[in-house]
């Protein structure tokens, strides 16, 4: 039996920070809407959100796949050298017996910003095509409670932190994997402002029945 | 003019997935899915209050071991050296890179300490029911969503540290106990944000039987 508001006009939303009832506004390509009680944002309209967002994460997930396969980063000391990937230094974390940080590193680096990418071309696509089923929602819930726990920028910020700290020690080298990851974050950081989430919910809710 | 309606008080809520609304049941045992999305739907997230209060607890707990522990250990040619996240920050500082010292107190240190200290303040002021200076509580509560992850920035530094310098006989570091108590302090942190429901916030307002206020 569905518990949907029989009387209530299509575009009436509850703000998710103070709960007021309000119109959701007409939005102008590129426009944003904000709750009249206290400013929380409430929805955008990025001009062809679906293409845009597709692109920007299909590079995004190209760059993962480098980011992840070449080395991060390098030192050089007396002539030996050493070069870490991401998995490789969760590896090293792991073995040394700091298991619960290797797995949060894991999670947060590796793992989440993943399921984000995968989750995200896993709904959009078949949206792209055309083909939208009910069955996607689990797909979204999903990409909405992992997406917090993707940290790629802090890393990225982590790693600089640490190399400043070993320059004066050891020669510093910046592998491909760094600059991808650099990119990634920009490809990343232009996909979430690409991506109109109402576009997920404009079908209508074959599941009401259940 | 009337005064809008939160959802609550037109017997409504809202999906915090997809935020689609439907009616409160009356039977309130019965869980109810959201008709658009299928997620679990709730009028205010559950046991806001009492979960948010458990985590920042346990994180006030274990930033203490995460500060007075080492963070690091540092053998190389010249001995052994622990370093704690302060210890760093000084090294940091006295090496020249300020901006970068600055970095690093503010995120493993301030903002970790400055977390626990706002949702502390939050929680007390919900549950006495407070109506004052409600916009600038929920400006607080968005600047403490924003700002949490940054905390992670000292786990990365000591995963990249770890796996770079590892000459064995020339120099190694080892990760020490203070990096599995910061890491807790992060997700504990992290998890009491997202348990806040800052509707919370503004329900004192509209309370039966009090006059409407505004903001």
């Amino acid at each position: 039996m569905s518990h949907a508001h029989p009387t209530l006009p299509a575009q009436t939303i509850a703000c998710h920070e103070c709960d007021l009832l309000q119109t959701e506004p007409e939005l102008a390509p590129g426009q944003t809407a904000r709750c009249v009680r206290c400013g929380a944002f409430l929805a955008r309209n990025p001009p062809d959100s679906l293409d845009r967002t597709l692109a920007l994460t299909l590079t995004a997930a190209i760059l993962y796949v480098i980011a992840n396969v070449y080395p991060l980063v390098g030192l050089e000391l007396q002539g030996r050298r050493v070069e870490v990937t991401l998995i490789g230094a969760v590896q090293v974390l792991w073995q040394d017996g700091m298991t619960p940080v290797a797995a949060l590193v894991f999670g947060t680096a590796l793992l989440f910003p993943l399921l984000e990418l995968l989750m995200i071309l896993m709904v959009l696509l078949p949206l792209r095509l055309g083909r939208v089923s009910p069955r996607l929602a689990p797909f979204f819930r999903l990409v909405r409670s992992v997406q917090p726990w993707g940290m790629v920028e802090v890393f990225l910020l982590g790693m600089l932190v640490s190399l400043v700290k070993l320059s004066h020690m050891a020669t510093v080298l910046l592998g491909t994997a760094f600059w991808a990851m650099a990119t990634l974050i920009v490809a990343l950081t232009l996909a979430g402002r690409a991506f109109d989430t109402r576009l997920l919910w404009q079908v209508p809710p074959e599941g009401a029945n259940g | 003019m009337r005064r809008d309606l939160t959802a609550r008080e037109a017997g409504l809520m809202s999906c915090h997935v997809c935020g689609q609304l439907a009616h409160i049941p009356a039977d309130h045992a019965a869980l109810l899915r959201c008709p658009r999305c299928r997620a679990p739907m709730h009028p205010r997230k559950p046991a806001s209050v009492s979960t948010t209060w458990a985590l920042i607890i346990a994180a006030a707990v274990l930033f203490v071991p995460a500060n007075l522990l080492p963070m690091m250990t540092t053998s190389s040619l010249l001995g052994r050296q622990q370093d704690t996240i302060m210890s760093g920050v000084v090294f940091l500082w006295q090496s020249g890179s300020w901006p970068l010292a600055a970095v690093v107190f503010f995120a493993s240190i301030m903002v970790p300490l400055l977390k626990i200290i706002a949702l502390a303040w939050l929680t007390v002021t919900v549950q006495r029911r407070s109506r004052r200076s409600v916009m600038q509580r929920t400006r607080l509560y968005r600047v403490v969503e924003f700002v949490g992850r940054w905390s992670m920035l000292d786990i990365y530094v000591i995963t990249i540290l770890v796996a770079l310098v590892n000459f064995r006989g020339l120099a190694t570091i080892e990760a020490g106990p203070a990096a599995i108590a910061f890491g807790a302090v992060v997700v504990l942190t992290m998890f009491a944000a997202m348990s806040f429901d800052p509707r919370l916030i503004w329900d004192p307002l509209t309370e039966p039987g009090k006059p409407a206020t505004h903001v």
